[in-house]
């Protein structure tokens, strides 16, 4: 399974949305519909997936799961 | 607390609070669950009189200005205190504004110096290479072999520094509360401000050397500037900074560091809360039981004000959640859901819920907790006078403040000065009233704007532009959905976009709206759209009559008439 649909993955399970129904380009607050903490809930859960540490700043401008996915993988 | 009466300037109380407890912790920088540094109030001034001449040697004078655009960690205050000491004003900047944001803000405010971050730095040069020609840029923490893109090392060696007096009158800060589309609003607030609001808040929260306030909000907010920054140095108490906002980390941090006093914003509290709640939720039936009589006997034993050490032996577990040692939270920014707050007093964790804005210092009107009263923003301060003008037959209208803590203006835009203060008043857009005990109760605004959980204002010009010349569509307008119909509530406040359609509204228009909305962050998004035919009133130099248009709109349709903006 690559970066991007793991994250759609562990969105899905975390929010209890039907995993097909999220795509790479999907702005995740808007289709989640989730606030900025939960994302960061979000977030704190796919660092410990993918064994990484994202600082805060990183995630500026970050809304999809595309977005996230390449960030991941520039640290995996 | 150090005191300010005879002191002139903000730089100097602070100064002067570094050698009153030289030995003291100043600053704790947290970065998830490690340590990154430890700073003693002596090595905040060693720091701050370092940087301060380098500031100097760089071409940096007295009544320049220093834009400070950092996340949360101790070298933002030390960066301020190296300006404030060679008489520079402090230009605070939101690091979560995109670079083209912040570049409109470092435009307006023309700064001599940018204190940043590397990171930020990078994204501002690649928005516009010339910025570094602009500004002297200074960054911390730079690795030895990175790019600087013409900036130079915080940590520089320097030539001693030559302090530079500041009077009371003089502007210390400015610190823009909106205007990243629009015009915008610099507010220039005095040393004098500065201080008047130290010494009222001082008075009213006390801290002593061994409290520790948790610094999560952005220190560039008017509440962590004073209640995170200027508070705990003329208190010797110690600040522990926090890189990240995430609820885990938080939670950590408030154990390892025993916070004792913390400041959120109504969304960090409300996901505060929402974990408690699971929490209760999750006990077995008996322990569910146990805890509601317990929070029922806290509930008694509070009722004229808070009592810290009966509710943290009463309620133990939920207040060792928060580190054991959490003596009151303070909420603002935007306003707080009267119910989350009283859960939180319930738990004996008072919520001290004031009412302020930027362009009148940190607070005008605080509730004391003595006894609380979650469905009131408090009393005015001491020395703050608030009038209701304009109040309908419910006593309801405008609020207007004069205090020593009021602006002394807009910077550069005098007409919005003058619209803002009038006769030494400012006028602040909300509307509330006055309850029989004298505590403020605010109903809604006035004004055309919204601030969202976060604490962040948003004016409906500054997203306007972003639905410029939509396809199949006449002209467009954004507005506060309250502006149109009042609901008398300040929770979950919403933009609306009115669109006029050259036929219908067509599904090429829906997506193109849908698809700018996204650009937008996620906290100035429309949330609603609708659709209206007739020409909208304009001036005799084409702008939209806002009010006009909102006043025919609400009285011809009725909210049910929005459709979702996604």
């Amino acid at each position: 399974m690559n970066i991007t649909d793991q994250l759609i993955t562990l969105a899905s399970r975390r929010f209890q949305v039907d995993p097909a129904t999220l795509q790479p380009e999907d702005d995740f607050f808007e289709k989640l519909g989730i606030d900025s903490i939960q994302a960061l809930d979000l977030l704190s859960e796919v660092e410990m997936h993918f064994d990484v540490e994202i600082p805060d700043y990183e995630l500026q401008g970050v809304v999809t799961f595309a977005a996230l996915s390449a960030l991941i993988e520039g640290r995996v | 607390m150090l005191s300010t009466a005879r002191i002139a300037n903000l730089g100097d109380a602070l100064w002067e609070a570094t050698h009153a407890f030289p030995t003291q912790t100043a600053f704790i920088e947290a970065n998830r669950d490690r340590v990154n540094g430890v700073w003693t109030h002596g090595e905040v001034r060693a720091e701050a009189d370092r940087l301060g001449g380098l500031l100097q040697s760089k071409g940096v004078e007295a009544n320049d200005r220093v834009a400070i655009l950092m996340g949360n960690q101790a070298r933002w205050p030390i960066s301020a205190m190296a300006a404030f000491r060679v008489g520079a004003i402090v230009m605070p900047l939101d690091y979560k504004l995109t670079p083209a944001e912040q570049l409109a803000l470092l435009q307006h405010g023309t700064p001599k110096a940018l204190i940043t971050e590397q990171v930020i730095w990078r994204r501002l040069v690649e928005e516009d290479p010339t910025i570094a020609d602009a500004l002297i840029p200074l960054i911390p923490e730079a690795p030895d072999d990175a790019d600087l893109k013409g900036a130079i090392r915080w940590e520089s060696e320097s030539t001693p520094v030559i302090p530079a007096s500041r009077r009371r009158e003089d502007t210390a800060c400015i610190v823009y509360s909106s205007g990243t589309g629009g015009t915008p609003k610099g507010c220039m607030l005095s040393h004098g401000n500065y201080l008047a609001q130290a010494e009222i808040l001082g008075t009213l929260f006390p801290l002593v050397e061994t409290d520790r306030y948790f610094s999560i909000l952005p220190t560039n907010h008017a509440i962590d500037f004073m209640c995170g920054f200027i508070l705990p140095m003329l208190f010797g108490a110690t600040v522990v900074h926090q890189r990240t906002l995430r609820p885990q980390f938080i939670a950590s941090t408030m154990k390892r560091q025993g916070i004792t006093h913390m400041a959120v914003v109504p969304l960090l509290l409300k996901a505060l809360g929402d974990r408690i709640r699971e929490q209760l939720d999750a006990l077995p039936d008996w322990q569910r039981r146990i805890a509601d009589g317990l929070i029922s006997v806290n509930d008694n034993l509070t009722a004229k004000r808070p009592n810290q050490r009966v509710s943290s032996l009463l309620l133990k577990p939920i207040h060792e959640a928060f580190g054991g040692r959490l003596k009151q939270l303070f909420c603002g920014g935007a306003f707080v859901d009267p119910e989350l707050a009283q859960f939180f007093y319930r738990l004996g964790l008072p919520v001290a819920i004031g009412y302020g804005l930027t362009e009148a210092g940190t607070v005008v009107t605080v509730n004391d907790l003595k006894p609380f009263r979650p469905d009131t923003v408090g009393m005015p301060v001491r020395g703050t006078s608030l009038e209701i003008r304009d109040a309908d037959a419910n006593g309801i209208g405008e609020v207007w403040i004069q205090g020593p803590t009021v602006m002394q203006g807009y910077l550069d835009a005098p007409e919005l000065t003058a619209e803002a203060i009038v006769d030494g008043w400012l006028r602040t857009g909300d509307l509330g009233h006055f309850d029989a005990s004298g505590h403020l109760k605010l109903v809604g605004r006035r004004s055309n704007m919204i601030v969202t959980g976060g604490g962040k204002n948003i004016y409906p010009e500054d997203v306007e532009a972003t639905f410029d010349d939509l396809s199949d569509c006449e002209e467009s307008c954004v507005f506060a959905t309250d502006f149109i119909w009042p609901r008398g509530s300040m929770v979950d406040e919403t933009l609306v976009l009115v669109i006029r359609p050259q036929d219908a509204l067509t599904k090429d228009t829906r997506t193109m709206v849908a698809e700018r909305n996204r650009t937008l962050a996620d906290f100035k998004r429309v949330s609603h759209l609708l659709v209206w035919s007739e020409p909208f009133p304009r001036t005799a130099s084409m702008k939209v009559k806002r009010s006009e248009l909102a006043k025919q709109i609400g009285e011809q349709c009725a909210p049910n008439a929005l459709e979702e903006a996604a």
